[in-house]
């Protein structure tokens, strides 16, 4: 009746065989575990080198050249007639205040080509300033203050050390000038490298010293604020229908063939759309954030519905089950159990999304948020650009010191990313904590 | 007369063992012994339950009593699960299954498109074969019930419901002082004691427990027991089981199905001593199942 047991010889040769068989056995595990080890550390490897080269080529934007020089209020070229009142003082002629006080400075200098070079160790937006600082404080008019003023940019970048000085004159942007007072004004300790506040607090600019990301960012908010605000309620509802209530027939299954399909479309097919729909059909003003986070929104919803309906599915059904069997209505069902419980995967979901969203320019090239924006966009309908539309036209700009900025605007949006990972990680937690 | 009916019984089992062999459908076998009781609280009639195109229960028909405890055993796939989750229409969450037949509940048709399913379920509890506690407060997982059916006027009441229905259940002694701390924090006997607790907060009628004591040891399993002797005072309870040992101690009337079919039913003493139906027999005997 029973099977035939094996033999004591036989039963040795099984186990000198399993013995075999499982050193073969292990070492195909080792092996395993170390093409893992090397996939993982080449790729941080990798992410390692390109955050070392971003900082290493960026870190300099953060900096900023400033020159010394005394600066005369001279009322002949603020305000000639002595009226004082705004109007006059706004369009005074204050570049002719600062060159004045380089010709002061430089008294030997003469003839219209090397004053030019030499009003142009100072940066044109010093005028600006100085304009802010006398409709701040008329009574400045007359007086002689000692100001730090901003460099020019490529007297900024030879003082970073970008520019060679031992290269010939005529292949340098600098002149052999331009050098000599340049390092009188050293001698003298009128340079200094400060923090480029210029960076953080200005739209963008033709001139890169007076570039600043602050009109990116704030697009780049402005426009993700309109994205999650559509795109999560209208995500979440639209998981929540297909997961709990939808029937199960043809219908249904082709709009989830459709979200599938409209999380693989290339981004920038969005941007055409919201060109043709949004712009032109319904007259939203372009290249404003509120058309950008529509585009956006179209793009992050696949992702957020993707994820929402994952985290649906994975309720375990004894929740469900139990609630139900206590008399709950199907939506008190979803809206006491199973959207408290999926929470944390749907944040999850709409902080990829966002993330997403906070990195993609191609889809609002095609809406114009690529145009040259210097102000700061102080509404939905302002036009604006995005941190990573801005990283694009920056990195196109000959400018030498667009090249350090274009770094920097990269960390900048980098430091966001981290952020907004951070903030989905301390929700999710939290939510997870609470049950 | 006894003898004969015993006769009858085995041809039809011979029957029913043959069309199980041989995968064509029989027509459905009348049940041994009586299905109906003097004044039930539920009462089924040639209920028949279509999973697509699979037939999980064939013509039952079957009262529950009041204060009484009626377990339905039977092998795996048998339709006894299938039967209880028609008495609450939680069949209805799933979408292919096609339940017909008459079942009523204080002779009002459950089916019937005016019954309210919500209400229904307030009137048929449930209690599952997982604790499923929600990943709340012991607290919060008794007010629940209460709370979406606007039972408690106030704060004072719910938590006066709370604590009985606590007490009722065996479990205000071990979590009175941690009300607070998550259901899903308590031992598993606690567990389905909390998901019985939860049960009997909206006062229902009739309570359904699907394999209550297959998740849970020895100990806490003589708890729940002695639990559902109590709560027998008070309530109809339907029972599925596995272990024919709980039925033999809890209930008063036994169900015995196969492949769908209702055998036989009787009170618990006739079907553990004297089963008429061979197939009963051999299945309490353990020949089977």
């Amino acid at each position: 009746m029973n099977r035939p047991v094996p033999a004591a010889q036989d039963q040795s040769r099984i186990r000198e065989r399993v013995e075999r068989g499982l050193r073969r056995r292990y070492r195909a595990e080792r092996r395993f575990r170390a093409y893992g080890l090397a996939a993982a550390v080449s790729g941080l490897l990798f992410v390692a080198f390109l955050f070392l080269s971003i900082i290493s080529t960026g870190y300099t934007a953060f900096v900023q050249t400033y020159i010394r020089i005394d600066i005369r209020f001279n009322q002949e070229l603020i305000d000639p007639e002595g009226k004082k009142d705004t109007e006059t003082l706004r369009i005074g002629d204050y570049s002719g205040v600062f060159k004045e006080a380089l010709r002061e400075k430089f008294p030997q200098v003469e003839g219209r080509r090397e004053l030019r070079q030499l009003y142009g160790l100072i940066s044109d937006g010093s005028a600006f300033d100085l304009r802010d600082m006398v409709l701040g404080d008329p009574r400045l008019i007359g007086q002689t203050r000692e100001l730090w003023l901003m460099a020019s940019d490529d007297i900024d970048q030879l003082v970073k050390g970008k520019i060679d000085r031992k290269l010939p004159e005529d292949q340098r942007v600098i002149s052999d000038l331009q050098l000599g007072w340049l390092d009188a004004l050293t001698g003298e300790d009128r340079v200094e490298r400060r923090f480029n506040r210029v960076f953080f607090t200005a739209g963008d600019s033709r001139e890169p010293e007076q570039a600043g990301v602050l009109g990116a960012v704030v697009g780049s908010f402005l426009t993700l604020m309109v994205t999650l605000v559509l795109s999560f309620p209208i995500g979440v509802a639209a998981a929540v229908y297909l997961e709990e209530f939808a029937p199960a027939n043809r219908f249904t299954d082709m709009i989830e063939v459709n979200i599938n399909n409209l999380a693989a479309v290339p981004s920038i097919v969005f941007g055409l759309l919201g060109l043709a729909v949004f712009i032109q059909f319904f007259g939203v003003p372009r290249s404003a954030p509120l058309v950008g986070g529509l585009v956006l929104t179209l793009m992050t919803l696949p992702t957020i519905i993707i994820a929402s309906r994952a985290a649906i599915k994975a309720v375990p059904p004894s929740i469900r089950e139990a609630a139900l069997g206590m008399g709950a209505s199907q939506v008190q069902v979803v809206a006491h159990h199973v959207l408290p419980l999926a929470m944390p995967g749907m944040l999850t979901g709409a902080i990829i999304g966002m993330a997403r969203a906070l990195g993609e320019s191609a889809p609002l090239l095609m809406i114009g948020m690529v145009a040259f924006i210097a102000d700061i966009p102080g509404s939905l309908t302002d036009p604006a650009t995005v941190l990573p539309v801005q990283v694009f036209l920056w990195a196109d700009s000959p400018e030498r010191a667009f090249l350090e900025r274009t770094s920097g605007a990269i960390m900048v949006l980098l430091a966001f990313l981290l952020v907004m990972n951070a903030a989905a990680v301390i929700l999710r937690q939290k939510f997870e904590r609470r049950w | 007369m006894a003898v004969e009916s015993q006769t009858q019984s085995r041809s039809a089992a011979l029957e029913i063992a043959t069309a199980a062999a041989g995968g064509s459908e029989p027509a459905a076998r009348r049940t041994v012994g009586d299905v109906t009781v003097p004044n039930p609280v539920m009462t089924c009639r040639q209920v028949n339950v279509h999973y697509g195109d699979k037939r999980a229960i064939r013509d039952v028909s079957l009262d529950v009593a009041h204060n009484e405890v009626i377990a339905m055993i039977g092998p795996s796939g048998c339709g006894k699960s299938t039967l209880l989750r028609c008495l609450n229409r939680l069949n209805d969450t799933i979408p292919t299954a096609v339940v017909t037949g008459t079942i009523t509940l204080d002779g009002q048709d459950i089916y019937e498109k005016r019954q309210d399913v919500v209400q229904l379920r307030a009137r048929v509890g449930m209690v599952f074969q997982k604790p499923n506690p929600f990943p709340k407060s012991v607290y919060e997982n008794v007010a629940y019930g209460p709370r979406i059916h606007g039972l408690a006027a106030d704060r004072t009441e719910l938590d006066e419901i709370v604590q009985s229905s606590l007490q009722r259940a065996g479990l205000w002694e071990e979590v009175k002082d941690r009300l607070d701390q998550p259901g899903t924090a308590l031992s598993g006997g606690q567990q389905q004691r909390l998901c019985i607790a939860r049960t009997i907060a909206v006062g229902p009628e009739v309570i359904l427990m699907d394999e209550p004591c297959s998740a849970l040891d020895p100990i806490a399993t003589a708890r729940i027991e002695d639990l559902i002797d109590e709560l027998r005072q008070n309530y109809a309870i339907c029972i599925v089981t596995h272990s024919m040992q709980q039925a033999a101690r809890v209930s008063q009337r036994t169900a015995y199905f196969h492949l769908g079919d209702l055998i036989e039913v009787g009170s618990t003493d006739m079907i553990f001593t004297n089963p008429k139906h061979r197939l009963t027999e051999d299945y309490i005997t353990g020949r089977f199942g």
